[in-house]
């Protein structure tokens, strides 16, 4: 192909700004231990950096191809898809450097020494990490090829995690002695999240469409929900196990249909209110932002005001409405962590069981789930809230 | 036929519509002219009760409109908002669909009137049925406001500004549709304008107003030769007023016996058109199709506002 250029040509090859922000975090990542290496679960361990953590030559093969890698993603003109393609090459070399180095570092049948990922396994994860991220949101894909990646991302995940390439990392073998606690701390925390957006939503629809029809009514109601929210989360939980054990108490009938001071019940009360807020002033927001013209329009059609509320007002308000559910939603999985300390459940037993015995890979096994559901979910409910979004056009 | 008596609207101390009275007859037009802010909107917008009025009564036929339940009436009125005021989360057919489904008219017949109403629009069924409103341009959006306005083939028919987004060109076009359509469905119109040339083409009678006060309500020709006030004679615009009141007749009414050179011009050409040719021509008649000539003459005459 011919270069048809008519500018000046420039004598230094052009370089990428996001690349060299890649190349230096992974460059500083080579210098920080890849794992830390721990005689048991609980003294401090040694930190290893790649060279060192791999049996042979083979940590040097793996820095050679990280760097490689690094360089390429400075080259300015190179194409997204390759781009993308060195991050995927990047995060399954990080992965399988981690692996491998469990696996060499555990000598056989073992069950005592722990090697986990320290901050240079971290740091090269994220440097590739945001490589891919950023090829993606380059490329601009279609919804149903983002919604394909989402698919895709996790099935790699599963695929790791299944083919026994990390047992040996301390995480995971944490979590083979709690696999069962695991999977019923998955349901509680899921209960958690979705339990309390699906009462929000309950509750907080109606309200914020009461609040719409009944000015008076808002800023009452907007005042307490926003007192609500300024308590501080670990204190609100707190508040909780006084406020219903004495209802568990005192009013019959309370303990039968399951409330309590403490437990799951408490834990979906605290993070029920939690959402309140933003699902009751969304819906306010999107019902009061649906153009004034389309309103008179469907009433002047002759449309009784629950109509032109169910089938206008509403229909618009929704992408606002979805929203709120997002943020909710990602708000929710993050702070039902905070049930693990009053027995509530979910992954937040692990962090505080880890945080009591100091054990780090406890903590990492309540943590990553929690920031990989939280981020599943919010990718998930942006392409949806997109798909029901009107489009801006040329809308007069 | 609409009767209103007495209609007026305050809103805390202010008056913006003071006490009007007035009849259009029915598949008449009324058109509503006055500046910015004198009360045309909210005084179409009581007839359909869309503004409750503060003292007064809306006759629809033999019926008194405040007894029937507002939505019931409203559903009997067509109404094109200011602005076309479209859905915007549904089709065109879907938008258009709305008066008949809440009617509960079959499928079949709505999608039919659908395509009936889009055709008659000028815009091509298969074409525009599954569209959004905003791939469409203002002045298609608001073709469209009027379409679903005459949906359920209403017997009354408002109209606000309908024509606003529209080109000059475009615009006299839809003026003659909307005449047409409405000349087919005996549909009784009340259409607010702040453009007296509309207010001329349109109407069977203009109403002027002008701070909530119903100036002087009568046929063109009256308002244009007999204005009641200085501010009705402001409004029409002394240089336009020949060219407007030519513009009400057509030629094949003023055409008397005899011969005259060149091509004959249709009957419905209006003596404003005819003047122009007879001034573009050099000329001093003109041949009508189906005999007989018009003279410039009998075209200085009408200008003047006499034997209409
Ligand atoms: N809901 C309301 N509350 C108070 N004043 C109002 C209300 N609606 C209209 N008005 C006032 O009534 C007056 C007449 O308004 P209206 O909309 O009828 O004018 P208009 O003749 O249709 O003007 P335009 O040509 O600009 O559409 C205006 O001064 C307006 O400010
Ligand atoms: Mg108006």
């Amino acid at each position: 192909m011919a270069d048809t250029s008519l500018a000046t040509p420039v004598p230094v090859p052009r370089i990428s700004r996001n690349g060299l922000l890649f190349a230096l975090l992974g460059g500083l990542a080579l210098w920080l231990p890849l794992v830390q290496f721990k005689a048991n679960r609980i003294v401090a361990g040694e930190g290893l950096s790649l060279p060192g953590a791999l049996p042979g030559g083979a940590g040097w093969g793996f820095v050679c191809l990280v760097i490689l890698l690094l360089a390429a993603g400075l080259l300015y003109r190179l194409p997204l898809g390759w781009r993308l393609g060195l991050a995927l090459i990047g995060l399954a070399a990080v992965i399988l450097s981690l692996g491998l180095a469990a696996k060499g570092l555990t000598p056989e049948g073992n069950r005592v020494v722990r090697v986990a990922p320290a901050s240079g396994f971290w740091m090269l994860l994220l440097a590739f990490g945001l490589m891919g991220t950023d090829a993606l949101s380059r490329l601009h894909l279609s919804r149903k090829a983002r919604w394909a990646v989402l698919c895709i991302s996790l099935g790699l995940i599963w695929l790791c995690l299944a083919s026994g390439l990390l047992n040996e990392t301390s995480v995971m073998v944490e979590y083979r002695a709690r696999a069962d606690l695991f999977s019923r701390s998955l349901w509680q925390h899921l209960t958690l999240a979705f339990g309390s957006l699906a009462m929000a939503l309950l509750i907080g629809l109606p309200l914020g469409i009461m609040v719409f029809l009944i000015p008076k009514l808002r800023r009452g109601v907007l005042g307490v929900l926003n007192v609500l929210q300024t308590i501080p989360s670990l204190a609100l939980f707190g508040i909780m196990i006084p406020v219903f054990g004495w209802i568990a108490l005192n009013v019959p009938g309370a303990a039968q249909i399951g409330v309590a001071g403490i437990g799951l019940f408490p834990a979906l009360m605290a993070l029920f209110f939690y959402s309140l807020l933003p699902v009751v002033s969304n819906t306010l927001v999107g019902l009061r932002t649906v153009d004034p013209a389309v309103h008179d329009a469907a009433f002047g059609l002759g449309l009784t005001q629950r109509q032109v509320l169910f089938q206008v007002q509403l229909p618009l308000a929704l992408p606002v409405v979805l929203a709120a559910v997002r943020i909710v939603l990602v708000q929710n999985i993050g702070l039902a962590v905070i049930a693990g300390l009053i027995g509530g459940g979910g992954f937040g037993s692990f962090v505080f069981q880890g945080l009591n015995q100091t054990a780090m890979d406890l903590i990492l096994l309540g943590a990553l789930p929690t920031i990989l559901l939280a981020l599943v979910a919010g990718v998930a409910l942006d392409l949806m809230v997109e798909a029901i979004s009107p489009k801006k056009g040329n809308v007069t | 036929m609409i009767r209103i008596e007495n209609l007026s609207k305050t809103y805390g101390d202010t008056t913006v519509v003071q006490p009007v009275s007035l009849t259009i007859e029915k598949g008449h037009i009324a058109a509503l002219v006055g500046t910015s802010g004198s009360g045309k909107t909210t005084l179409l917008r009581m007839i359909n009760r869309l503004v409750e009025p503060s003292s007064g009564k809306v006759w629809i036929g033999d019926e008194d409109a405040a007894t029937i339940a507002p939505h019931l009436l409203r559903r009997r009125i067509g109404y094109a908002i200011q602005g076309h005021g479209l859905f915007p989360h549904r089709t065109l057919a879907q938008n258009i669909a709305m008066v008949p489904q809440l009617l509960g008219w079959k499928p079949r017949d709505i999608s039919d009137r659908v395509d009936e109403l889009l055709t008659l629009f000028q815009l091509d069924p298969a074409r525009f049925r599954d569209r959004m409103p905003h791939q469409l341009s203002g002045g298609q959006q608001q073709r469209v406001g009027v379409a679903r306005a005459l949906a359920a083939r209403p017997e009354v028919l408002l109209m606000d500004e309908p024509f606003g987004a529209l080109d000059p060109v475009i615009r006299a076009k839809a003026q003659d549709d909307l005449r047409d359509i409405q000349r087919q469905l005996g549909t009784t119109l009340v259409i607010v304008t702040h453009d007296m040339e509309e207010a001329v083409t349109l109407g069977d009678r203009i109403a002027v107003m002008d701070k909530g006060v119903l100036l002087q309500y009568g046929p063109p020709t009256e308002i244009l030769t007999h204005p009641a006030t200085p501010f009705v004679e402001a409004l029409i615009g002394k240089a336009e007023r020949p060219f407007r009141l030519l513009s009400l007749s057509h030629i094949g009414d003023i055409a008397v016996p005899g011969e005259a050179e060149g091509p004959a011009l249709p009957r419905d050409t209006s003596a404003r058109d005819a003047l122009a040719q007879c001034l573009w021509l050099g000329r001093d008649r003109l041949a009508v199709q189906g005999g007989g000539v018009v003279t410039l003459e009998a075209l200085r005459t009408r200008a003047k506002g006499d034997g209409a």
